[in-house]
């Protein structure tokens, strides 16, 4: 992915043709045509129908749109989404990849011991499922079981509890945090690795020059780690607006309270499959999807034409 | 060992060959519910007596999470995978699996003769020409409490809302229980357990239902919001922290004896007996405007069951919809599922004493069913979930009694037209 180098070697007219490359990438093409771009054009497809009489089905062109960016009922949840969506984003590159960044430069410091350790503690959360993160949270912030008030009170902070996940407008900041516990080893690793991979001799250029502790991460490392940060900026993204379970698994359908903290994933979910007596409305489900999809390529490309091209890549 | 595996394997290939000749003699029925409380019930009680009348078919019970019971049975109905026997939720949730065909027409299924027209109403066409489930059973809605907390505290059970405030706040001063308990944070119960449960005495149970259906009263009306304010003002008595607190741990706070009042229905009967509660349970309806007034109570009928149209074995079916629909069922059903009130013209008799509370307030109050699951909520938003998140709001105080009311009614304006003048 950091290679900025893409041009392939020309085929020239006296090579056979090569057969083997579309038999070796057939096997991946066809799966991945197969259960990605075909549904994918397929749920595109599905958001210019509507239902007509039960159980039929009606080609309206745009309607769904109309409705979705027209109508109070469907932009005033959108809109709901989309904002919160945004800051659930925006908790996560301040607080998870600077916090992951930090981690794993004290993990790469030499004179660190029980390094392992750390690391796999770090990174446990991120290989446990949603239902179980959601699960234990709600109950240690639970008002009625949780440790979380029981742990202020003993250190004298009781006053400060608050019943986070009830309050609409405390509960999207709450499990946004909880999302970024969670995920915090994702950047760290990724960060670890890419800081493994700069060679010893230009740390020790750098010592001999003086620059050492925290300046030598800002002026040596940070510079040569901007593409990794860059790749985990856009996982994030992508990450975060497909985000739906701990919502889902915490919240509930309805993103209680009162949908603060609804986010695209837990509105297209309702939409398309509905809730208890809230039918489910495939048609308008797919509409949502296909925006969201839409909010999703149009961040990836910003990322690739306005930052990633302007990134500096050092070849060591 | 090699040589041993060889005829292991052509028995079983013989077997799975025999397979589907053998399922001929037995019909094989599944059960698709949202009912996760009585799996063991149905298991263990119900279908091994359904087995001991019928041998040759056989009945597996297949529940789902409630909440996704919806969306995981609309699409298992979609692609063809969804069990023979569908539970039927009231009113619009399966009119519209009929009219799409998921549904099989049970109208001329003998059992149905053992139902009145009323108790078939929550699964008839509007016109009442076709029925499409075979009733099963009604809940009524009213106040759980704590008998022996009660007598500590030397109270009496209110019957008129100045009591009930009394009551709230005497146990608030007294300190040792917190006055009720609700689960707000996962928002279903503040409707069936808040909204629908005091709501009938404000606006006047089945005469207010027909009038928002007919046009001629608005949810913005003080009889519809009325029961809003009295939500807003429970927050007061429902102990730190309840905005958080789910409907789980709100069952739990009760049966643990650390609440003293319990918002709910006559469906957590065999739950909190299940749970083990360590004191005496009573319920009592919600209370009335005053003394001379009538009291009003939620009497929903809940729970159906019908045939998914696409099954293979419409005869084995018909024939166990038959016998649910039985005076053997309803017995075992009222027994074994007290606070489940079988809807069958059978005479039952219900032993458990919660349960006993809950049967006597349909002859003593006026009865209704839940106000918005009748016609009102087909548009695009369902009023029923919208409702349950207003009433959760209210509760937790984050909107206002009268602004709630203004977002239920606009969603019913939206698309309603006997609301829109």
């Amino acid at each position: 992915m950091a290679t900025t180098d893409h041009t392939a070697p020309v085929a020239t007219g006296k090579r056979p043709r090569r057969w083997h490359i579309p038999l070796l990438l057939a096997p991946a093409a066809i799966v991945y045509t197969l259960v990605m771009i075909w549904p994918l054009v397929d749920s595109l497809r599905l958001s210019f129908f509507d239902e007509g009489a039960p159980g039929e089905r009606i080609f309206v062109g745009l309607q769904n749109y109309r409705a979705l960016f027209g109508s109070d009922l469907w932009w005033g949840q959108f809109w709901n989404a989309l904002v919160n969506n945004f800051e659930f984003f925006a908790i996560h590159m301040l607080v998870q990849n600077p916090i992951g960044i930090a981690l794993a430069a004290i993990l790469s410091l030499p004179a660190l011991r029980g390094k392992t350790v750390y690391r796999t503690i770090f990174f446990i959360p991120a290989v446990l499922s949603y239902v179980i993160v959601g699960f234990v949270w709600r109950l240690i912030l639970s008002p009625t079981w949780g440790i979380a008030p029981d742990l202020l009170d003993r250190i004298g902070l009781g006053f400060l509890y608050q019943p986070w996940l009830g309050q609409t407008d405390t509960a999207l900041i709450t499990l946004s945090l909880i999302s970024v516990w969670q995920f915090i080893g994702i950047p760290m690793m990724l960060i670890y690795a890419a800081l493994l991979s700069i060679p010893d001799e230009l740390i020790e250029a750098a010592e001999c020059d003086g620059i050492t502790g925290v300046a030598q991460f800002f002026k040596i490392k940070l510079p040569l780690l901007w593409p990794s940060i860059g790749i985990i900026s856009i996982l994030t993204f992508v990450g975060n607006f497909n985000a739906f379970d701990l919502v889902y698994v915490t919240q509930g359908p309805f993103a209680a309270p009162d949908g603060s903290t609804d986010l695209l994933g837990t509105f297209l979910f309702r939409t398309f499959f509905g809730s208890t007596s809230q039918l489910g409305d495939p048609y308008m489900g797919a509409t949502i999807a296909t925006a969201m999809f839409g909010i999703i390529v149009i961040g990836v490309l910003l990322y690739l034409f306005g930052i990633q091209r302007r990134l500096t890549y050092y070849q060591m | 060992m090699k040589h041993h595996r060889l005829p292991a394997i052509s028995v079983m290939a013989l077997l799975a060959a025999a397979g589907p000749a053998l399922a001929q003699d037995v019909a094989e029925l599944t059960i698709e519910s949202w009912r996760n409380d009585d799996l063991l019930i149905w298991r263990n009680e119900i279908l091994p007596a359904f087995n001991d009348a019928h041998p040759d078919i056989n009945v597996t019970f297949a529940p789902t999470v409630s909440t996704q019971y919806n969306a995981s049975l609309n699409a298992k109905l979609d692609s063809g995978t969804a069990g023979d026997i569908i539970t039927c939720r009231p009113f619009d949730l399966s009119l519209s699996m009929f009219q799409r065909g998921q549904l099989a027409d049970l109208t001329d299924l003998e059992g149905m003769e053992n139902f009145s027209d009323l108790a078939k109403v929550a699964w008839s066409t509007d016109d009442g020409g076709s029925t499409f489930c075979v009733p099963m059973a009604s809940v009524l809605h009213g106040f759980i409490y704590n008998k022996d907390a009660f007598a500590e505290l030397g109270l009496e059970t209110p019957t008129t809302i100045d009591e009930f405030w009394a009551v709230a706040d005497a146990i608030k001063e007294d300190g040792s229980y917190i006055p009720m308990t609700i689960g707000v944070a996962d928002e279903w119960g503040t409707a069936s357990m808040g909204y629908q449960n005091i709501g009938p005495t404000y606006y006047k149970g089945e005469e207010g239902r027909l009038a928002v259906i007919e046009g001629t009263e608005a949810l913005t009306d003080d009889a519809w919001v009325d029961p809003y304010r009295v939500l807003a003002r429970w927050a007061d008595y429902l102990g730190p922290g309840y905005s958080a607190q789910s409907y789980a741990d709100s069952q739990n706070m009760f049966t643990l004896g650390r609440a003293a009042m319990f918002p709910g229905g006559s469906w957590e009967t065999a739950p909190f007996e299940g749970q083990g509660a360590f004191f005496e349970m009573g319920a009592f309806p919600p209370p009335r405007l005053s003394a001379d007034e009538p009291c009003y109570v939620t009497d929903h009928p809940d729970i159906a069951l019908g045939m998914n149209a696409a099954t293979e074995h419409p005869e084995a079916v018909k024939t166990f919809l038959n016998w649910v629909a039985s005076d053997e069922f309803a017995q075992l059903y009222a027994t074994n599922l007290p606070g489940f009130f079988p809807l069958a013209d059978a005479e039952v008799t219900v032993d458990n004493p919660l349960a006993q509370d809950f049967l006597a307030m349909r002859s003593e109050c006026e009865t209704t069913i839940r106000p918005f699951y009748q016609i009102l909520s087909r548009g695009d938003q369902s009023l029923e979930e919208l409702n349950k998140v207003v009433s959760a709001a209210v509760i937790a105080g984050s909107e206002t009694p009268e602004g709630a009311a203004e977002r239920m009614q606009s969603a019913l304006a939206d698309w309603y037209e006997p609301q829109q003048n």
